[in-house]
């Protein structure tokens, strides 16, 4: 691996500049003559918009314009749509209302854009946009879900007949019915996957820049995915052609999936700077992020699990009512469908699994894919019901799922996933040994002489990322290929650059790609650089989500290397007078293998860039593209296990050890890694502990719309983590890689809810276990 | 932010008349929730005059059981104050759970007091230590201080110059923070005075801090946690929102109490 | 208008703002020192942390007008000459920034810390004292781990002098 290559712990070449104050994020951007926006927005939760009057505000300091949704539509910018279609069991298709980047007529959740000002300051704009006057008819609101479901529930789209945008099914239902009727024991439960807010530290920011002279826009943009953005910018929205819109995303400070989606502000930006004349940047307060960022999860299920009587798994019957908020994100439609549905099968040998889920609209923000993005709601809901399970045949939980481990691979499930390798009893065992499973009871007792009550979870996911392959999810509805791009350019003097369509947000992929590249040629990795994040200078890419980068996008960058690799081996083998099959390129330079002689690395690239003595026929240069469309997602997996205490006093959860043994095939840089996981568990644990996203079930207003009332998780709240990995290499991609971007995410929050339910002897616990929650829980137990 | 308009005043007589001659001023210190709430345009005085810089409303000081704390001392330096530490330390234990760390350094105890939030540690602290709080007008007792949700006994223009109370026997603090805010959910500083005990909650009464008699009675006879078991704290009068209900705040009540005694035990 | 002056990163200033320019906003706006960042609007996220006068507090929180007259420290001016101040140069070796959003307020909270807490920091401590700076990256593992790295590397260098 040598010191910088694959698998090397390599510090982060892109810190230098995060740490002295000199990363470039959008809002750190300026443009001359640049000006600010400020949107109005909806302070109802439901509302028809009978008038706005713009004249006082346009006559305010400083003001340069105010734009409403008519003119938006007057000048032909298309509604948002949602880019994966998505076709009920009846074979309908999905009922998509329509979203338009500033309301015209109704509003559907708080904070909903109705209006724009841009102003030479954003104190200004604010200012103004207090004085836009609209006159709202106040309408009943409903966010709750399963109530929208309801019979005489406030309707929200028409297209929507009882606010259902589908009703979707997978699976056998009645090898299922007939299997649980027929099992010796079936454990039954109601759960809710609460809604989360994603929150990323970089408040959402663009900035629109139309150039008059060249008919030519510029977007700066948080975005996890500009080419995408720019795609449905053009294809869908009309903003501008795509050879007239040039998207860069700059350093962007976290995204969690609430930056993979194209917004309203966006195009508003856009449209806004060609109709005033002027550059047009809004930055996002954090409670805009609250109100419009797309939340994550927010699921009501009732699931059942049958097992016979030797305990092992015979079927499992999920219904799940899943809300989508006001209106359909960019990619909503997969995530409780085949981002869900398709994992339910878990680390488990289920011969019979059926799922059926139906999308719901509510009067509360869009919900789109948060980290994790339907496997933590798959996990959480199995690795529940499996630790449920155990207590209710009064078994260990660890044997329970011991049994019922899938153990030979490729496995095809029933829910279309084929599990290509994994060894789930090996991190089983690992996190096992690494929690001392074995000494927990004397643990428990120790606590308990300390007043506290101590318990023990654990929870054993599977994920699948790299999404793919482009043919097979084009199929099943997508509207986008998802495939990764890459270019490798070898300069004249040796440096490369990488061109790549993935997307760095805190990733780190300007090391771990570099590492790629250096472990191919042996060269420094100061001389590798990574390019991404501008659609001027890479063609085409998908952008980083459901933990791809790695899998994807690294992949298209061997593809790329083969080919540099072997035109450099040709050029070497003219040069050193050899056979190009003995030409071995490493440490920095070409070899003849089995002599001395040898040309150095940059003596290679410089021949291919001088053209004077190319082999015969061989255009000079020395840079190559490469595409590549996985076969197969791949399957990270692992085992959870958490330690808490319970206050009985109080109520209050301290996670005093959280252990992760994960399964991420090859890993090409471990200090990255680990810190993907232990981003993912603060997050889980998150989601298991404080983070509940909460609207006021009548006015539709959000509660929890700032750090007040929304509870992130503080250094306080957390412990040290313990992780390792137990690896099993993915066959499925030249790497080795699976991803480790979501893992910890996904599989920590049912953890903890078994180890407090396990402590307070209650299994009657919703997230997030606040502390008045466990009271209540340990209350009802009096 | 609306527009404002700031002044520094360099003495109490010099920011009276800053704020009188204002159309609708306001005093501030610290301005950790002040500027905050101007930011989120709740708030939107046409002055700010600037209190930090006058050098009479600084300084810490203990003489024998007297104690008398400058308005303008931060939350830091109360925490850290040795003198202080000596004579009551719960005091500085609560300044040190309040906010974090860059808060404390800039939040002032006249200013989180005159702002009066009922989920804010050092009212309950000032009404359980029978403190006298002193402006440029008058002294005024904690127990007349505090009169209603972020609403106190000061008259517009009157600033806050001292807080000061004499040592008790023995003091604690218990906290049990929001969990988001980090607020007092509910926070019980006991005191046990020549004159008795005193127990004030703040974070959970509907209408800001209060004295909790219950637990002051069952003090009263023995300054000891055990004796606070099986008081009961009726939840009528006490604040419900997402985090806790009035229920749970008040059996936080009773558990606050009984760790502010035994802190106060040592 | 606000007349004020002030003196950042070693450098005197002055600029002429409207009077509700919050400190932050006067640093990257007027004088371009965008490494301090704006996370939140109540105060708690601590993206915008700088020193004041030689003290931790939230940029965001506090008028330029305010500051008029005091010495302030951001990110740009921690490191001298080329050398990465200890922390900055622990912060990098222990992973402990992914997206380094929050990280010029972790680092300035952390520099700090250290300095309150000569006598050396444990987890707890470090734990406790970060109420004030939330990171989404990071679950704050790899953030303990460098400042209690700085911690010693510090205290050791102080030793040393």
């Amino acid at each position: 691996m040598g010191i910088e290559g694959i698998g090397a712990r390599v510090a982060r070449k892109e810190d230098k500049r995060f740490l002295t104050g000199l990363g470039r994020y959008v809002d750190d951007m300026v443009v001359p003559g640049m000006k600010h926006a400020v949107f109005v927005r909806s302070p109802h939760a439901h509302a028809a918009i009978k008038s706005i009057d713009t004249k006082k505000a346009k006559a305010m300091p400083g003001i340069i314009g105010v734009l409403t949704g008519a003119e938006l539509k007057t000048d032909g910018i298309g509604n948002l749509i949602c880019g994966w279609m998505i076709h009920s069991k009846d074979g309908t298709p999905m009922k998509m209302g329509a979203y338009s980047g500033l309301a015209t007529d109704r509003v559907r959740y708080v904070g909903e854009a109705v209006a724009v000002v841009v102003a030479e300051t954003r104190g200004q704009a604010r200012d103004a946009a207090e004085a836009v006057e609209i006159d709202y008819e106040e309408m009943p609101a409903v966010t709750d879900a399963v109530k929208a479901l309801e019979k005489g529930a406030p309707q929200l789209h028409p297209e929507a007949e009882n606010n259902l945008i589908y009703d979707w099914e997978i699976g056998d239902a009645s090898a299922v019915d007939q299997a649980l009727d027929g099992a010796a024991h079936v454990t039954r439960m109601k759960l809710v996957n609460n809604r989360l807010v994603p929150n990323a530290m970089e408040p959402r920011a663009a900035l629109g820049h139309y150039d008059k002279a060249e008919d030519h826009f510029t977007l700066w943009t948080t975005s996890q995915n500009p080419h995408v953005a720019r795609l449905v910018m053009s294809a869908f929205y009309n903003v501008a052609p795509e050879n007239k819109l040039r998207v860069i995303a700059p350093d962007v400070g976290g995204g969690f999936g609430s930056k993979i989606y194209v917004y309203p502000e966006e195009i508003v930006c856009l449209w806004a700077s060609k109709k005033t004349g002027v550059p047009v940047k809004w930055v996002a307060d954090r409670t805009e992020s609250f109100l419009t960022d797309a939340h994550g999860r927010d699921h009501h299920t009732e699931v059942s699990l049958g097992f016979d009587a030797d305990n092992r798994m015979v079927a499992l019957k999920v219904d799940t009512i899943a809300n989508f908020g006001g209106y359909m994100s960019l990619f909503s439609s997969c995530v409780p469908t085949y981002l869900y549905a398709t994992l339910l099968s878990g680390q488990y040998a289920i011969p019979a699994i059926h799922c059926n889920v139906r999308a719901v609209y509510t009067n509360t923000a869009p919900v789109d894919a948060y980290r994790g993005a339907g496997r933590p709601e798959a996990t959480y809901l199995l690795e529940r019901t499996v630790e449920t399970a155990a207590r209710e045949l009064g078994v260990s939980p660890a044997d329970l799922r011991r049994k019922n481990f899938i153990r030979e691979f490729p496995y095809q499930t029933p829910v279309i996933m084929n599990y290509d390798a994994g060894d789930y009893e090996a991190s089983l065992d690992a996190a096992m040994r690494e929690a001392d499973y074995a000494g927990f009871p004397a643990r428990r007792d120790e606590a308990k002489k300390r007043g506290k009550l101590r318990g023990i979870g654990m929870s054993c996911y599977i994920e699948a990322c790299g999404i793919a392959p482009s043919q097979a999810v084009g199929s099943l509805g997508a509207g986008v290929g998802l495939w990764e791009s890459a270019e490798v350019r070898v300069n004249a003097a040796g440096t490369i650059e990488v061109l790549t369509g993935s997307h760095s947000h805190g990733q780190g992929h300007e090391t771990t790609f570099a590492q790629v590249v250096a472990s191919r040629f042996g060269v420094p990795l100061e001389q590798v650089s990574i390019v991404h994040g501008d659609t001027d200078k890479v063609q085409m890419g998908m952008g980083t989500y459901g933990s791809r980068s790695g899998a994807v996008g690294a992949s298209a960058i061997v593809k790329a290397l083969d080919k540099v690799e072997a035109k450099a081996k040709k050029i070497a083998a003219h040069l050193l007078e050899a056979d190009e099959s003995d030409i071995v390129i490493e440490n920095g330079e070409a070899k003849v293998a089995g002599t001395d002689r040898t040309l150095p690395w940059f003596q290679v690239a410089l021949a291919a860039y001088t053209a004077h003595n190319l082999p015969e026929g061989m255009e000079p240069g020395l840079k190559e593209g490469a595409f590549y469309d996985p076969t197969n997602f791949t399957f990270p997996a692992g085992c959870y296990i958490a330690e808490v205490e319970v206050d009985p006093e109080t109520g209050h959860t301290d996670v005093v050890q959280f252990v992760a043994s994960d399964d991420f095939g090859n890993i090409i840089n471990p200090l990255i890694v680990e810190g993907q996981v232990h981003g993912g568990l603060a997050q889980g644990i998150g989601q298991a502990l404080l983070e509940g996203c909460h609207y006021d079930p009548t006015s539709g207003q959000l509660v929890t719309a700032s750090y007040m009332d929304y509870t992130m998780p503080r250094a306080g709240d957390l412990p040290s983590f313990q992780v390792s990995t137990t690896n099993t290499p993915c066959p499925g991609n030249p790497l080795g890689v699976k991803g480790c971007g979501e893992a910890g995410a996904i599989g920590s929050p049912p953890a903890i809810i078994n180890a407090i339910t396990d402590a307070i002897g209650n299994n009657d616990l919703s997230m997030p276990a606040t502390p008045q929650k466990v009271w209540a829980a340990m209350r009802r137990n009096q | 932010m609306h527009q404002t308009t700031y002044h520094r005043a360099s003495s109490v007589s010099e920011a009276v008349k800053l704020l009188n001659d204002a159309d609708d001023g306001k005093y501030v210190a610290g301005g950790q929730t002040l500027i905050p709430t101007m930011k989120q345009r709740l708030a939107a005085p046409s002055d700010l005059v600037d209190l930090r810089h006058i050098a009479d409303l600084k300084g810490i000081e203990v003489s024998g059981d007297k104690v008398k704390i400058g308005a303008a001392a931060t939350h830091a330096e109360v925490a850290e104050n040795a003198a202080l530490a000596k004579a009551c330390p719960a005091l500085c234990h609560l300044a040190t759970h309040i906010g974090d760390p860059h808060v404390r350094h800039m939040g002032t105890i006249g200013g989180s007091i005159a702002n009066n939030d009922p989920a804010a540690d050092y009212p309950a602290a000032l009404l359980a230590l029978a403190a006298t709080v002193h402006t440029n007008k008058r002294e005024i007792s904690a127990d007349d201080f505090f009169v209603d949700l972020f609403e106190t006994a000061l008259e517009d223009d009157e600033i806050i110059t001292a807080v000061s109370f004499t040592v008790p026997e023995k003091a604690g603090y218990g906290k049990f923070p929001n969990p988001a805010s980090r607020y007092a959910l509910t926070g019980v500083f006991v005191a046990r005075r020549a004159d008795g005990v005193r127990a004030a909650v703040t974070g959970a009464g509907e209408n800001g801090v209060f004295r909790a008699e219950a637990i002051e009675k069952a003090l009263s006879s023995s300054f000891d946690a055990s004796a606070l078991d099986g008081v009961t704290i009726p939840a009528d009068g006490l604040m419900t929102d997402i985090h806790a209900s009035a229920e749970y705040r008040a059996n936080l009540i009773a558990v606050m109490a009984k760790r502010a005694v035994q802190a106060a035990n040592g | 208008m606000a007349e004020i002056s002030m003196t950042v990163n070693g450098r005197k200033v002055t600029g002429t703002v409207e009077d509700r320019t919050l400190l932050v906003h006067f640093l990257r706006e007027n004088q371009g020192l965008t490494g301090t960042h704006v996370g939140c609007d109540t105060s708690q996220c601590g993206a915008c942390v700088v020193h004041l006068d030689g003290k931790a507090v939230k940029s965001c929180t506090m008028l330029a007008a305010q500051a008029s007259g005091s010495q302030v420290l951001t990110i740009e001016g921690l490191a001298e000459g080329g050398e990465l101040h200890p922390v900055q140069a622990a912060f990098k070796e222990h992973h402990g920034l992914q997206c380094g959003f929050c990280t010029p307020g972790m680092i300035m909270a952390a520099v700090d810390m250290i300095r309150r807490h000569p006598q050396g920091l444990d987890e707890k401590t470090v734990r406790a004292e970060l109420e004030g700076n939330i990171c989404r990256c990071t679950g704050y593992h790899n953030i303990v781990k460098a400042v209690l790295a700085a911690s010693e590397a510090m205290s050791g260098k102080a030793k040393a002098a």
